[in-house]
C-alpha cells in the first residue's frame, strides 16, 4: 500500500482509541434545573453570592441574548442546539468554601492527577530538590462550572498578583472586576459571548499590578465532566502598567455520545508597557470515528492592548473538539502596541475547525504578526479565518500573516479566508498562504533512512508546525508535541 | 561465500508498464559496480525497487540480501539491515534540522536492530567528526534538511547520512546529476572514504565522468530493463565514445 494511503487508513481509525482523557469521574454534583430562563440566571448569581450589579449585568445579557440569532457564517455545520435541553450549572457537591487543597474531593484530585495536572503544590515542593530557576506553574482547576482549586495562592499574593476564581474575585475585589469585566468583550458582542455573560459560572481572574513580573506561569485547567452540561467559563486577565504575565490554558472532557457545549469568554487587558502571553492547548473530546459526540467549542477570546507599547501574544494548539469556532484577537489601541497570533490547528476524523484571529489596528505604529498552521486529515474541514484592519488613524500599522495548510489524505479540506482592510495609506500588510499535501516522496525518503511510517509522518508534521511550537512555554511545548503525534500518528507498533 | 546482493531474473513494472525485464546482478562485499545506461533503461527503477518504494510491482524474480529475501522486508527494515539509497534528488523537510533528522534516522535503525539509542551528545560528537572528515560545514547540521541547499550540499548531505548510518549496501542514484566538476570531486572523495571491504556499492550513472573519480570494479550496461553487457572499468570509457545506440537497437 502506498505510504500516504497507509497513513490515511491509520488516522481514520484512531480518534476514539486515541483519546486518553475520555473517562468520567463518578462524583455527586449539584445542578441547576435543566434549561435557560431568568430564574436560572438568578439561581447562578445567587449560588455565587454575587453583588446586585452583577445580577443586573447578567440579566441584561440574557435579555439581549433572547433577541440574537446564532451566527451561521462559519464553515461548520451541526444540528441545531436546543438551549433548553442543557444544564447551565453543575458543581461537585462539597462545601462551597475551601480552606485548603485537603478539602477538595479526593475524586477530583484523582481526576486531575490522571490528567497529569499538578494540583498538589506540596508534592511539587516536597521531596525533590528543584533546580535553581526552574519554572513552576500555579494552577486554577475548573471542574464543570466551578473552580475547585487554585495553587500557589500565597506566593502569588506576596508578589501582589491576584489569581483566583472569578466568582471569588467578584466578592473580594468587586470594583476591580467591575472596572474591566465586559470592557473587551461587551455583553452584546456576539451570540455565544452574550450567552456566556448571562450564565458564566466560573473561570480565572488575574490581576498583575504595575511593574510586577508575575513570578510563575499561571494556568487554568478546564474539565467538563457532567452529561448535558454546558461549560461557560469566563477569564479576565489584567496586566497593569509595565506588568508581565504568561498564562496557560488546558482542556479535556470525557467521551460522551452527545455533544457538549463550551462557550467561554476570555478578556485580556494590557496597559502601558505591559505584556500578556496567553497559551492554549485545547484537547476537548473530538467525537468518535463516525463523528458522534464531541465538544462544540464556541469561544470568544480577545485582548485589548489598551496602553502604549503594550503587547499581547496568543499561542494556541487546537487538536480537540468536534467543532472549533474561535478567533483570539487583538485590539491594538495603544500607540506602538503589538499583537501576535501563533496557531496550530489539527483536525482529524469528522472534526470541523473554523479558527483564526482578528488584528484591529487603531493606534499609531502598531504591529501584528500571524502565523497559522492548519493540518487536516480524515474527512475533516479546517478553515483559517482572519481579519486585519487598520483604522483611519492607525498610521504606520504593520501586519505580517503567513497561513500554511497541510493535507493528509484526499478527503479532507483546508480553507483560508482572510479579510484585509487598510484605511490608512501608510499601513503595510503582508499576507502569505500555502497549501500542500504531505508528500509521498518525502515520507519514502524518511522511511528509506529507517523511520517507520508513523515516525516519518510525526517528523514531517512537527517540522511543519515548528515555528509555532517554539512560541509555547517549554512545559507546554513538550505536551503539545506529544499531542500532535497522538492526534495524527495512530497507534505505534 | 554468500553474495551481499544477488538479483535473479528481476522483473518489475509501474502502472502496468514493464520496466525491468529479467535483470541479473551479483554484488559481493567490497565491490563497486557501476550501472550505466540510456534514459529510460530502468536505472532509477532498479534503485527504487531495491529500496522498496511504493508503487512498483514486482512481477518476477528474486533478490537476496545477505542470503535473505529482500522483498520479505518492509522498506524501513531494509534500511535497518543496511540498504542505503543516495537519492538523485534528495528531499527537503522544512522545519526539521539536519541533525534532528540524522538522530531520528540513526536511532530508528538502532531500535529496529535491538541496539541502544545513541544519546544526543554522543550523536553530535560523532556527526561532527564525520562532517569534518567529509569537508562539511557543521553549520549545515542546524539548517532544515536540504531546504535551500545547493546541489552540491544536498549530495554531500547524502554522503554524511551514509557515513553515519554505515550501510552494507549503498545504491548511488545518479549522484553526479546537477553537480559541477568541483562539487563532483568533493562528493566522490566522500564516497571513496566509505569504500570498505565490508561494504558493496552500486553506482548508477548516465555518464562516464563520475567513474573517473569513483573507480568501479565492474561496469554493467543496462538497457530496456536488462543487463546487456558487463566489463571492467574500460567499458565505461568505450561507452563514452560509442554511446548507447547499439544497445537500444539490441533491446528493441
Amino acid at each position: 500500500m502506498a505510504a500516504v494511503q497507509e497513513t490515511v487508513e491509520q488516522v481514520r481509525r484512531i480518534d476514539v482509541e486515541q483519546y486518553k482523557y475520555g473517562f468520567v469521574t463518578d462524583i455527586e454534583s449539584e445542578k441547576a434545573p435543566k434549561g435557560l430562563s431568568e430564574d436560572i440566571v438568578r439561581f447562578i448569581s445567587a449560588k455565587k453570592n454575587e453583588p446586585a450589579w452583577m445580577l443586573d449585568w447578567r440579566l441584561d445579557a440574557y435579555r439581549r441574548w433572547l433577541t440574537m440569532r446564532e451566527p451561521e457564517w462559519a464553515r461548520v455545520s451541526y444540528p441545531k442546539i436546543d438551549y433548553q435541553d442543557l444544564y447551565y450549572y453543575s458543581a461537585p457537591k462539597k462545601k462551597p468554601e475551601l480552606a485548603s487543597l485537603d478539602e477538595v474531593d479526593p475524586e477530583i484530585l484523582k481526576t486531575y492527577e490522571k490528567l497529569g495536572i499538578p494540583l498538589r503544590e506540596q508534592e511539587l515542593l516536597a521531596g525533590v530538590v528543584r533546580p535553581e530557576g526552574e519554572r513552576r506553574i500555579a494552577v486554577d482547576a475548573v471542574f464543570d462550572s466551578v473552580s475547585v482549586a487554585t495553587t500557589f495562592q500565597k506566593e502569588l499574593q506576596e508578589a501582589g498578583v491576584i489569581f483566583m476564581p472569578i466568582s471569588e474575585a467578584l466578592r473580594e475585589y468587586p470594583e476591580l472586576v467591575r472596572k474591566y469585566l465586559g470592557s473587551v468583550v461587551p455583553t452584546s458582542d456576539n451570540y455565544f459571548a452574550t450567552l456566556n455573560s448571562a450564565v458564566f459560572s466560573d473561570g480565572s481572574f488575574v490581576y498583575v499590578p504595575p511593574g510586577v513580573r508575575c513570578p510563575m506561569e499561571l494556568s487554568t485547567y478546564f474539565r467538563i465532566n457532567e452529561r448535558n452540561t454546558g461549560q461557560f467559563e469566563r477569564t479576565l486577565i489584567i496586566a497593569d502598567k509595565g506588568a508581565y504575565v504568561s498564562y496557560l490554558e488546558g482542556c479535556t472532557a470525557p467521551q460522551r455520545d452527545e455533544n457538549q457545549l463550551h462557550a467561554a469568554v476570555v478578556e485580556l487587558v494590557a496597559m502601558d508597557d505591559a505584556e500578556i502571553k496567553y497559551s492554549t492547548v485545547q484537547n476537548w473530546y473530538p467525537g468518535n470515528a463516525e463523528g458522534v459526540g464531541g465538544i462544540y467549542n464556541f469561544v470568544t477570546k480577545r485582548g485589548d492592548c489598551r496602553g502604549d507599547n503594550s503587547k499581547i501574544s496568543w499561542t494556541q494548539v487546537e487538536t480537540g473538539s468536534a467543532i472549533t469556532w474561535k478567533y483570539p484577537s487583538c485590539i491594538l489601541r495603544g500607540d506602538n502596541s503589538s499583537g501576535e497570533f501563533y496557531s496550530i490547528a489539527i483536525s482529524n476524523g469528522h472534526q470541523q475547525v473554523d479558527s483564526g484571529t482578528k488584528m484591529i489596528h487603531l493606534g499609531k505604529n502598531t504591529s501584528s504578526r500571524i502565523i497559522s498552521k492548519g493540518i487536516a486529515a480524515g474527512v475533516s474541514q479546517n478553515t483559517y479565518r482572519g481579519q486585519v484592519t487598520a483604522h483611519r488613524k492607525a498610521a504606520g500599522a504593520r501586519n505580517f500573516t503567513a497561513c500554511d495548510s497541510l493535507l493528509i489524505g484526499d478527503m479532507c479540506g483546508a480553507h483560508t479566508v482572510p479579510y484585509i482592510e487598510a484605511r490608512n495609506p501608510t499601513a503595510v500588510f503582508e499576507h502569505e498562504a500555502t497549501t500542500s499535501k504531505i508528500s509521498e516522496d518525502v515520507l519514502f525518503y524518511c522511511i528509506q533512512r529507517g523511520l517507520s511510517q508513523e515516525e516519518a509522518v510525526g517528523l514531517v508534521v512537527n517540522g511543519f508546525v515548528k515555528d509555532v511550537l517554539q512560541q509555547l512555554p517549554m512545559e507546554f511545548a513538550v505536551e503539545a508535541q506529544k499531542l500532535i503525534s497522538i492526534s495524527l500518528e495512530g497507534s505505534v507498533g | 561465500m554468500t553474495a551481499l546482493l544477488e538479483i535473479r531474473d528481476l522483473r518489475a513494472e509501474i502502472g502496468g508498464r514493464k520496466i525491468l525485464n529479467g535483470l541479473d546482478l551479483t554484488v559481493n562485499k567490497g565491490e563497486i559496480h557501476a550501472i550505466m545506461g540510456p534514459n529510460g533503461a530502468g536505472k532509477s527503477t532498479l534503485s527504487y525497487v531495491l529500496a522498496g518504494k511504493p508503487g512498483y510491482e514486482i512481477t518476477g524474480g528474486q533478490v537476496l540480501f545477505n542470503g535473505e529475501d529482500l522483498f520479505e522486508m518492509s522498506p524501513d527494515e531494509r534500511a535497518a539491515k543496511g540498504v542505503f539509497l543516495a537519492f538523485q534528488y534528495p528531499l527537503e523537510i522544512p522545519g526539521v534540522a539536519t541533525l534532528t533528522f540524522l538522530r531520528a534516522a540513526l536511532n530508528a535503525q538502532r531500535k529496529k536492530r535491538g541496539e541502544e539509542e545513541l544519546s544526543s551528545p554522543d550523536l553530535l560528537k560523532r556527526v561532527r567528526e564525520l562532517a569534518k572528515k567529509l569537508g562539511i560545514d557543521p553549520e549545515m547540521l542546524r539548517r532544515p534538511l536540504n531546504v535551500g541547499f545547493s546541489g552540491g550540499e544536498k549530495k554531500r548531505n547524502e554522503t554524511l547520512q551514509m557515513a553515519l548510518l554505515e550501510p552494507r549496501l549503498c545504491v548511488l542514484d545518479e549522484t553526479d546529476s546537477g553537480l559541477d566538476i568541483d562539487a563532483l570531486k568533493v562528493v566522490a572523495n566522500g564516497v571513496n572514504q566509505l569504500r570498505s571491504t565490508e561494504r558493496g556499492m552500486i553506482v548508477i550513472t548516465h555518464y562516464q565522468r563520475l567513474l573517473d573519480y569513483i573507480v568501479p570494479d565492474v561496469v554493467h550496461v543496462l538497457a530496456a530493463g536488462r543487463i546487456v553487457e558487463t566489463g571492467g572499468k574500460d567499458l565505461a570509457l568505450q561507452l563514452e565514445a560509442t554511446g548507447y545506440a547499439q544497445y537500444q537497437n539490441e533491446a528493441a
